[in-house]
């Protein structure tokens, strides 16, 4: 199999952060962990958008994901990092495939809302779930890797290098997939669904295996926080939650997928800072960035890599 | 000559508007049947019963000698029956070899591979071919919205020869053409539909088309076939030169004809 | 048979707050074919100005209800109308034509500020205004108790919904609307003036929904993330019901607002649960919810 281009500078990338990240202070590792957590999540809204689709409710398999670690380690006594994020793309895949079902029924705004109400009724089933901790979520168990234990201060690291393989197998991955005759058909369909149909393409077939697929990769995603953060909550299912991960998606744009990357990441840093200096602004500036995007670049900030690139040459 | 396509009493009503009314055809592999009428005369009607788009309300439909009806536009594909559309149906914002290349993926059952590119060098190869051969090659790697009307038209019939169709619908072909490029535009259709040994049912306005290419005329009026025969003998009949050709009556569209 | 009453009126009480939350949210779907998702937001607004203004008059003293209601009253459609009007020609404007996905990003994106502009005006804790519900009283049935202001909140939601069927189908703006509805460009040619019909619906339809925050500023602590929280039951209301569709959202409110005080009688672990639950039954059966028009595919 020959690497490409895309290829070989996603692993430089993926080498380069695990690195630096030896000689980083812990809270950069950890930004970073929760960076690439959510870019995984944000890759799922992508993968769907790229379909014409847009989902408020991709936070439902983010917090399987999470929950899946919290409770395999709480109840299955399982304390494997991979194995718990195993579970989780078990649990979420299945979930999925039945929601698919009823969910490649509908575009558009329908989407949308169903998808918001899906992983509102798991919000709500959470938090009346007074054994699991109700709005307060509860810990997550201490979790090994492949027979490693991390030892004091070791967790965030052994975290990173976890997401960052997760992901780096997850991107290469999805950077052929988007190429593929199937990641084809999805822009197809978000084009023209008459077309596809009349070119013997089951459009109902082609969203079903995306809708899928985006759910499981947002599920390792949610499952890289838990480890990450050591907590899950019920926020995770909230509709705000999945809003972000629009609000991430549309600020990277579809045509890359290094992008939900560089937006997570853009994002993660920034609302650390913003959450501080200015607490009662950060929605306020997320609304503003979010409608200059839409009118100033539609589709996202890797269009001023690209558009760089075409201006060089 | 075998038969290809066969309908008995296929009617389709909206309400109470008869929109088709009993249409009985029986077409022959390899002819080249035209299929004319006045605006809302039940001929998009016909074609969108054929092509699975539309549920007739009685009858029958049979290709290839197996009945079809209630079949959608995905098996009927896959049993050999394409069409194009008026209002070419395409993927505005991908580049043409693209759109091709999805054609040709999903002819081959291949519509679901996720780690294959969709640009395999033998689509990319058969992809060139018919772009050569509809003579719009200069488009390959701009994206559709950048080709004018007439290019498009022949990109969306391109698209559904790929599918490798026994018969082939042509909706409208030159419509929203300019005259100057309507005939370049059919020699090329029907140079690639001769190759390809087709079946073609082919819905026109302009009679100078109909009577250059094709060579049977089913002429509708008020969602019935109302003479069906040789062009020569199609034209010169009085009740179709009063409803049909006599005056071009462009009545608004009722029926979804759009 | 306690429960069955308990249940027969809760449900009712809280089916008329819900249609009184849609109710806005419909009406600028059914028209301009944008789903508002700041309508919550106009919500808070609304339950925000009526508490500071009703904090304000009782502690000048005041004690009139009338004059309290009267301050709801005002207060809620002065804000819902202005930020209407702002949202609607300051930002919306800009954007029509544009798909209604990408619609629902914008007021997405209006939601998040409004949301900060809320707390920067009035700060993040809690008002109260709880004064005009005590005041009502309450009465028994039985022994179950209920407020004589939610019983106004009922009438209030008949009101609106019939003063709504009659805007809609009695009179002449009504169907200059349900022109713009059925097809937008051919009343254009035909001289309607449809970004001023525009603008008047949006107005109206934020007006509505501050209006429903103003009313139940009295009955609940006003805090940050109440709009946020009301929009996703407005939209379960409206989808069950029939996005755009004033009967729907009616028929969608009594539905959930059943469904929803069936749960907290009975199973009150499952009261979110089965409010999205009946939505998302009712669309496995009828995609476009119970009222709603399949959008018809084109070729």
């Amino acid at each position: 199999m020959k690497l490409e281009r895309t290829e070989l500078s996603l692993i430089g990338v993926a080498i380069a952060i695990a690195i630096l990240a030896q000689f980083s202070p812990n809270w950069l590792v950890f930004t970073l962990t929760l960076a690439i957590s959510t870019a995984l999540v944000v890759m799922g809204v992508v993968m769907l958008m790229r379909a014409g689709l847009v989902s408020f409710g991709q936070g439902l398999f983010y917090c399987l994901g999470g929950y899946a670690v919290g409770l395999g380690g709480r109840f299955l006594g399982i304390t494997d990092a991979l194995v718990l994020v195993g579970l989780g793309v078990v649990v979420t895949t299945v979930v999925a495939m039945i929601l698919g079902l009823l969910m490649t029924r509908y575009r558009e705004i329908f989407f949308a809302m169903l998808s918001l109400a899906f992983s509102m009724i798991l919000y709500g089933i959470l938090v009346k779930s007074h054994g699991l901790g109700s709005t307060d979520g509860f810990g997550v168990v201490d979790w090994t890797l492949l027979g490693f234990t991390p030892g004091d201060g070791q967790a965030t690291t052994t975290a990173l290098m976890l997401a960052l393989v997760l992901a780096l197998a997850i991107a290469l991955f999805l950077n052929r997939y988007f190429k593929s005759s199937i990641g084809l058909a999805c822009e197809a369909i978000r084009e023209n669904e008459v077309r596809v149909e009349y070119m013997g393409i089951s459009h109902r077939k082609v969203l079903y295996i995306n809708y899928v697929l985006a759910a499981a990769v947002g599920s390792v995603g949610g499952s890289m926080t838990a480890l990450a953060a050591g907590h899950v909550d019920p926020t995770m299912a909230y509709w705000t939650i999945s809003g972000e991960f629009v609000f991430i998606a549309i600020l990277g744009g579809t045509g890359h997928v290094a992008a939900p990357f560089i937006a997570a990441l853009i994002f993660t840093l920034v609302r650390t800072y913003a959450v501080e200096l200015a607490p009662n602004a950060w929605q306020m500036i997320l609304g503003i960035v979010l409608l200059l995007i839409i009118l100033f670049l539609p589709k996202g900030i890797w269009s001023l890599f690209t558009r760089k690139k075409g201006a060089a040459s | 000559m075998t038969e290809i396509l066969r309908t008995e009493g296929l009617s389709r009503y909206f309400g109470a508007v008869t929109a088709a009314e009993d249409i009985n055809v029986t077409i022959s592999e390899g002819e080249i049947v035209g299929v004319i009428g006045a605006n809302g005369a039940g001929k998009t009607t016909f074609i969108n019963m054929v092509t699975g788009y539309l549920p007739p309300s009685q009858g029958t439909i049979a290709f290839d000698g197996s009945p079809i009806k209630g079949m959608g536009p995905r098996k009927l594909m896959r049993k050999g029956l394409a069409r194009s559309f008026q209002i070419p149906q395409l993927f505005l914002e991908l580049p043409v070899i693209d759109n091709l290349a999805i054609a040709l993926s999903a002819a081959e059952h291949r519509q679901f591979q996720m780690i294959r590119p969709v640009r395999t060098p033998e689509r990319i190869k058969a992809a060139d071919e018919i772009l050569e051969q509809m003579n719009i090659n200069h488009y390959r790697d701009e994206m559709v919205t950048a080709m004018p009307q007439g290019a498009r038209k022949l990109l969306d019939i391109a698209i559904a020869m790929l599918g490798n169709p026994r018969m082939l619908l042509l909706d409208e072909p030159t419509s929203g053409v300019s005259m100057e490029e309507k005939y370049t535009l059919m020699d090329t259709v029907m140079e690639a539909v001769r190759q390809r040994g087709l079946t073609v049912l082919f819905v026109e306005h302009d009679m100078e088309i109909v009577q250059r290419y094709v060579s049977r005329i089913l002429a509708f009026a008020s969602g019935e076939v109302i003479k069906d025969g040789p062009v020569d003998e199609v034209l010169a009949d009085a009740k179709v030169q009063e409803l049909v050709t006599g005056k071009h009556h462009r009545t608004p569209e009722k029926e979804g004809d759009a | 048979m306690l429960t069955v009453w308990a249940i027969l009126i809760d449900g009712f009480i809280y089916a008329s707050w819900l249609f009184l939350v849609a109710a806005g949210l419909t009406v600028i779907y059914g028209v301009m074919r944008i789903l508002n998702m700041a309508h919550g937001s106009l919500y808070a607004l609304g339950a925000y100005a009526a508490a500071s203004a009703l904090g304000w008059y009782y502690a000048q003293g005041g004690d009139q209800l009338w004059i309290a209601f009267a301050i709801i009253a005002v207060s809620a459609i002065l804000i819902g109308a202005i930020s209407g009007l702002i949202i609607e020609r300051g930002l919306l404007r800009l954007m029509y034509g544009r798909d209604e996905i990408l619609m629902l990003i914008i007021t997405f994106a209006v939601l998040l500020i409004l949301e900060d502009v809320m707390k920067l005006v009035w700060g993040t804790t809690p008002y109260f205004a709880w004064q005009p519900y005590a005041a009502m009283g309450r009465f028994n049935i039985d022994v179950l108790t209920v407020s004589q202001y939610d019983l106004l909140v009922m009438a209030l939601s008949v009101v609106i919904g019939l003063g709504l069927w009659f805007w809609l189908e009695r009179t002449n703006m009504g169907k200059i609307l349900r022109s713009i509805i059925h097809d937008r460009e051919v009343s254009e040619a035909m001289g309607v003036n449809v970004r001023r019909m525009f603008t008047i619906t949006f107005m109206i339809g934020a007006t509505l929904g501050a209006i429903a925050g103003g009313v139940t500023a009295p009955i609940i602590s006003v805090v940050p993330g109440i709009g946020v929280e009301v929009i996703v039951l407005a939209f379960a209301v409206v989808v069950t019901g029939g996005l755009g569709s004033i009967t729907g959202a009616a028929v969608g409110a009594v539905i959930v607002g059943l469904a929803r005080a069936t749960s907290i009688h009975t199973m009150p672990e499952l009261e979110l649960f089965i409010i999205y639950a009946v939505m998302a039954t009712v669309l496995v059966f009828r995609p476009h919810g119970l009222f709603g028009l399949a959008a018809a595919r084109k070729i």
